[in-house]
């Protein structure tokens, strides 16, 4: 027992604080942690991986030539939508994960350490952009297979990816927001489908705007989902849209509103988060 | 440095309850303090605020001479925690998260991992090493909080409620373990509600009820401080307990209470003992047993709040919403 019990011997002076070096690499640390998870819990790689490659094949054959004439066309305008959709979809692992943690007691032993207060968000928020980006990659890749081809150029692509990472990284803050509040993980995976649903499903993603009711339009159209898949759309497409009701004429401009829509999401997610979170701990 | 942890007037408050009112208390270097109490006295409360995850709105705390609203990165240098429930991620291997808090102290990988496979071994979780904790029985987890909280080879080590919910066995294999940390030079501040724990593992227990000390003192002086001793009387036919009854009642001049087969009754004058063998012998009782001992830890506790310990009809208000 004496090797494991052995004190370290306490030097003269301890550090004050922690340095920015090692706050990141602490966040590089619990982010791994967050990864590796995901090994031992193979029903969250399913739920990553396989449940959006489901709503791709089963919008794509089901409804797609009924909505856009033919399956590649669906594809086409409606696999961009699909990919926002599951990216809000993942940001609620964030909540999920930071509520286990919270009720078993992981994040109390964390908070004990002499580690960077921001660290354990930090690394969680990185861990979720992993996934996120593995997402998106892995949904393009079925994509193109059965016929989806990118009409932009790569720095487009590239672009949609990071404006959708930005989103979600706003957007976490209200899976965290929710993940401190509820009373457990299941709670949260309820939220995630009670709200999500309506609020993805009232949007453009399956079906243009202009097949709804009259009175469901300016919602849709205010729909920040709605707007982020014009983005996405514009940039992966591009002038394929052209004479659909897909189509806008520039990415600029839901770009734009998207980027607003997700620092409005933060600004007052962010704060309320961070308040609950001290409530509870 | 005499105090590993030293407290003073500690106050803190949830809403309208008061979790602590007034707590002070020492811990001398390398000594095992027993934080005694029922659910929701405020042991939990002040564990919290010792291991900086907790701020007081009164009083001051330091452990190992720094303070802990003030100095609370260099306090989470020198302690270890292990909550009441067991704090492991049950995603991960018992390997995999003893090298995350290992990877989080600065530990370069190489010396994570042999650290990690030192505490697995020590700990008896070597077969369980690379299984997820959540295919972990109740008394591996706690070993493995444990382990945990001992990767950075903390000299100052809480444990809260260390043994709740653990079956006998378990129990006694974490007591062995905790009085080999303590062997090996470690302060150790244990709350817990049971007094036979309290009793066997701490140098000096502090007695905490509804978040205010009650008593403190060593074990056996706690033992001493209610004065009495108990009388013991277990007739060998249980048709006589009436009688056995009557006499102790005459002669203690007190309440005697009927245990099963045996009768109990405190008792301040020892010279009562050769009284009752010769009041029983006159009515030709014979008895089994018949005994003075001290006061247990729970007749002290009883003495002390004029309620059992484990009188559990108190809202239990510092555990968290969960």
């Amino acid at each position: 027992m004496t090797t494991l019990t052995a004190t370290r011997p306490t030097p003269a002076e301890l550090s004050p604080r922690v340095g920015i070096g090692e706050g990141v690499r602490q966040t590089m640390t619990l982010a791994w942690r967050t990864i590796v998870q995901v090994r031992h819990n193979p029903w969250e790689l399913g739920d990553f991986s396989i449940q959006p490659i489901m709503f791709v094949l089963l919008f794509t054959y089901v409804f797609g030539g009924a909505i856009a004439g033919s399956t590649s066309e669906y594809l086409t305008f409606a696999l961009p939508g699909i990919i926002v959709m599951n990216m809000l979809f993942i940001t609620m692992y964030v909540g999920t994960g930071l509520n286990i943690d919270l009720t078993k007691g992981v994040f109390d032993r964390l908070r004990s350490l002499p580690i960077a207060r921001w660290a354990p968000m930090a690394g969680r928020i990185i861990a979720d952009q992993v996934k996120q980006a593995w997402s998106i990659f892995l949904l393009l890749a079925i994509g193109m297979i059965l016929g989806f081809r990118i009409g932009t150029d790569i720095w487009s692509l590239l672009a949609a990816v990071g404006l959708m990472l930005v989103f979600a990284l706003a957007f976490s803050w209200v899976s965290v927001l929710v993940g401190v509040v509820a009373k457990d993980p299941e709670k949260v995976q309820l939220f995630g489908f009670t709200a999500l649903f309506p609020v993805t499903f009232v949007s453009n993603v399956f079906a243009p705007t202009s097949t709804m009711p009259g009175w469901l339009q300016p919602i849709v159209e205010a729909n920040p989902v709605t707007i982020l898949s014009d983005a996405c759309r514009a940039l992966m497409v591009g002038d394929d849209t052209a004479g659909t009701e897909w189509h806008v004429a520039s990415a600029a401009t839901p770009a734009v509103q998207s980027l607003i829509w997700a620092a409005a999401i933060a600004a007052v997610f962010a704060p309320l988060s961070v308040r609950a979170l001290r409530r509870r701990v | 440095m005499d105090h590993a942890i030293q407290a003073e007037g500690l106050v803190r408050r949830f809403g309208e309850t008061t979790a602590l009112d007034g707590v002070s208390l020492t811990v001398r270097a390398g000594t095992v303090l027993g934080l005694l109490g029922p659910n929701g006295a405020g042991k939990t409360t002040a564990v919290r605020i010792f291991a900086t995850l907790l701020r007081p709105d009164d009083g001051h705390a330091s452990v190992g001479g720094y303070d802990v609203v003030r100095q609370a990165h260099q306090v989470r240098q020198l302690v270890g925690l292990t909550g009441q429930y067991a704090a492991v991620d049950e995603m991960l291997t018992g390997t995999e998260n003893l090298l995350l808090i290992g990877r989080l102290l600065g530990m370069p990988r190489p010396a994570a991992k042999q650290r990690a496979r030192e505490l697995l071994s020590g700990f008896d979780l070597t077969d369980a090493a690379d299984r997820a904790a959540k295919t972990y029985s109740g008394g591996m987890r706690r070993r493995l909080d444990l382990a945990a909280s001992l990767v950075g080879r903390p000299s100052i080590l809480f444990l809260d409620e260390p043994t709740t919910g653990l079956d006998p066995r378990a129990r006694n294999e974490l007591w062995s373990l905790i009085r080999g940390l303590v062997a090996g030079g470690v302060t150790v501040l244990l709350t817990t509600q049971y007094l036979d724990e309290a009793d066997a593992l701490a140098d000096e227990i502090t007695v905490i009820d509804h978040g205010r000390v009650i008593a403190a003192g060593t074990p056996d002086e706690l033992k001493a401080k209610t004065g009495s001793q108990t009388l013991v009387v277990r007739p060998e036919d249980d048709s006589h307990l009436p009688v056995v009854t009557s006499v102790v009642a005459e002669l203690t001049e007190a309440t005697p209470e009927v245990d099963g087969p045996r009768v109990t009754a405190p008792v301040t004058d020892p010279a009562v003992l050769p009284a009752v063998v010769r009041r029983l012998d006159d009515a030709g009782v014979l008895v089994t047993e018949l005994t003075l001992r001290g006061a247990s830890l729970n007749e002290v506790f009883l003495s002390l709040t004029g309620r059992p310990v484990d009188d559990d009809t108190e809202d239990d208000s510092e555990r968290r919403p969960a």
